[in-house]
């Protein structure tokens, strides 16, 4: 009936669409490993009233046509994978990844889920999880009688067993990466899984083909910046509050309809 | 009965159609590379027998507000903000040419390069593809350099297309790219820059928008009163004919 009231309805949608993913931003500014979104936005498809060029006689056509535009849409909410900073924890099963990849960690039901989040612990077999308990991918067990592990750049994680002079090798951690990493699927826990839009992983040893190197007694910080998110809620509430001003005026010029005539 | 109710209803409902237009535009306030669409009334006279005193409004959109607006810093590989004027060259959907100042671009599987509405970007030879890369550079002419995987030097892989019509030229479509009202495909223009890490804003001003909806808003309502004046006209036109 009314197109403004419809097409500030998608507005005001969009900006409740923005502020939830600034706002997740926010709330995970200390998550390790996190990688900020961005909602794109897109304008909605156009009505064509009257058609500018239309014949207004026979010699002569329409300077201009009418075209009505329907609002706005998110088209996506795309992750930023942007390094976020190094920081020292002296935690020697900590790593940080310098560069490009992910590490592969086996998921409960058996596929395989990718991370950036590299604070690594001990099960109680002595396998290295992540946080959540997941294994990493390829299984590196630690020996019972570990005194220290060192992890190089290039992932060998080598230990040193009590008793013994010379540390041994028990493994190599291996990274993966993708094509498209911004196809991947965020499933919360710091985890992504591969999609059709990611392409399959390419896993290496880090610092091989472009893969980053690791960093051990060092964790990924989120690489949310706070006062660019607190920027962008600034501009999404301005905005919000623009389009429920233009709701209101639709409201008040039907009001002034059924109340005058 | 005056045909003076006619003028006032089509002239509120003109009206309103102009709102949806500053509401549209006040809706795409964040979207990226949004160009704002202008409304204006014109009148039309229609002139019948009798005194010539009848003129329709009618709501119009003569083009699209094609000012630069201000690039937002992003530090993103493949983000690109055009600089001044200028356009970026897409497929769209029927595979005809189209141009857009939205840079906020992306990979898809297939390596294709599309901007975020999913339109695929057109390089020297239709759309650009890409290889597996580790690294992507865009250059201030659209060139794309890139390291491929497994090499250490930089390769260069294709060059957007980007174009520079007279803007008086560029109509804007129904799915919000931008086409020459020609229907012809502009050429390649070296002399558009572009600027890597960043993305345009909409070019809507929000304050004009506004201040457009609240006399937007008046003229809807003087409309409305001419109506019922004509409403009050017949009504006393009534009274005195009645017979006692």
């Amino acid at each position: 009936m009314f197109p403004a009231l419809w097409v500030s309805k998608t507005g005001l949608e969009a900006q409740q669409t923005n502020l939830s993913v600034v706002s997740n931003n926010l709330a995970n500014v200390n998550t390790n490993g996190f990688k900020r979104s961005r909602a794109v936005f897109d304008d909605l498809m156009y009505q064509k009233v009257r058609q500018a060029g239309a014949q207004s006689s026979e010699d002569t056509t329409l300077p201009s046509g009418l075209t009505l535009g329907t609002g706005v849409r998110t088209v996506a909410t795309e992750k930023m994978f942007q390094q976020g900073n190094i920081v020292q924890t002296q935690n020697n099963l900590d790593v940080a990844i310098n560069g490009r990849g992910f590490l592969q960690v086996l998921m409960p039901d058996g596929s395989v889920g990718y991370t950036r989040d590299g604070a690594l612990q001990r099960d109680a077999q002595g396998r290295l999880v992540t946080a959540n308990g997941y294994p990493i991918q390829p299984s590196i067990t630690l020996p019972e009688n570990t005194q220290s592990v060192t992890i190089g750049s290039d992932g060998v994680v080598s230990v040193l067993e009590a008793g013994q002079q010379a540390p041994n090798e028990v493994g190599q951690i291996q990274l993966a990466q993708f094509v498209n990493s911004v196809g991947l699927d965020p499933i919360g826990d710091n985890l992504y899984r591969e999609t059709a839009a990611s392409g399959d992983p390419q896993v290496d040893s880090p610092g091989v083909n472009g893969l980053g190197t690791l960093v051990q007694g060092s964790l990924e910080t989120s690489n949310v910046n706070v006062v660019e998110e607190l920027v962008n809620m600034i501009e999404t509430q301005r905005a919000y509050e623009m389009n429920s001003k233009a709701i209101k005026t639709a409201d008040d010029m039907l009001q002034f309809v059924t109340q005058t005539l | 009965m005056d045909r003076m109710v006619y003028i006032g209803m089509v002239g509120a409902r003109e009206t309103a159609d102009a709102q949806g237009i500053v509401s549209n535009n006040l809706a795409n306030a964040n979207t990226t590379g949004f160009r704002a669409d202008l409304e204006h009334l014109r009148s039309v006279p229609v002139y019948g027998d009798g005194y010539p005193s009848r003129a329709f409004a009618v709501a119009e959109t003569p083009a699209s507000d094609l000012s630069p607006s201000a690039p937002i810093k992003t530090g993103r590989d493949l983000d690109v903000a055009v600089q001044g004027e200028g356009w970026i060259a897409v497929q769209a959907p029927d595979g005809s040419e189209a141009y857009t100042r939205a840079g906020d671009l992306r990979l898809s599987s297939g390596g294709i390069l599309t901007t975020g509405s999913g339109h695929p970007v057109i390089g020297n030879s239709g759309p650009i593809a890409l290889p597996p890369v580790q690294k992507l550079e865009i250059g201030s002419d659209g060139t794309i350099s890139a390291k491929l995987l497994g090499q250490t030097n930089m390769a260069v892989l294709d060059r957007i297309k980007l174009v520079h019509p007279p803007q008086d030229q560029m109509m804007k479509g129904e799915d919000g790219l931008f086409r020459l009202a020609t229907g012809d495909e502009a050429p390649a223009d070296a002399t558009v820059g572009l600027v890597s890490g960043a993305i345009e804003s909409s070019n809507v001003n929000s304050v004009e928008a506004l201040v457009k909806m609240i006399d937007l808003s008046r003229l809807f309502d003087l409309q409305v009163k001419v109506m019922k004046e004509a409403e009050n006209t017949d009504a006393a036109t009534t009274r005195l004919l009645r017979l006692r």
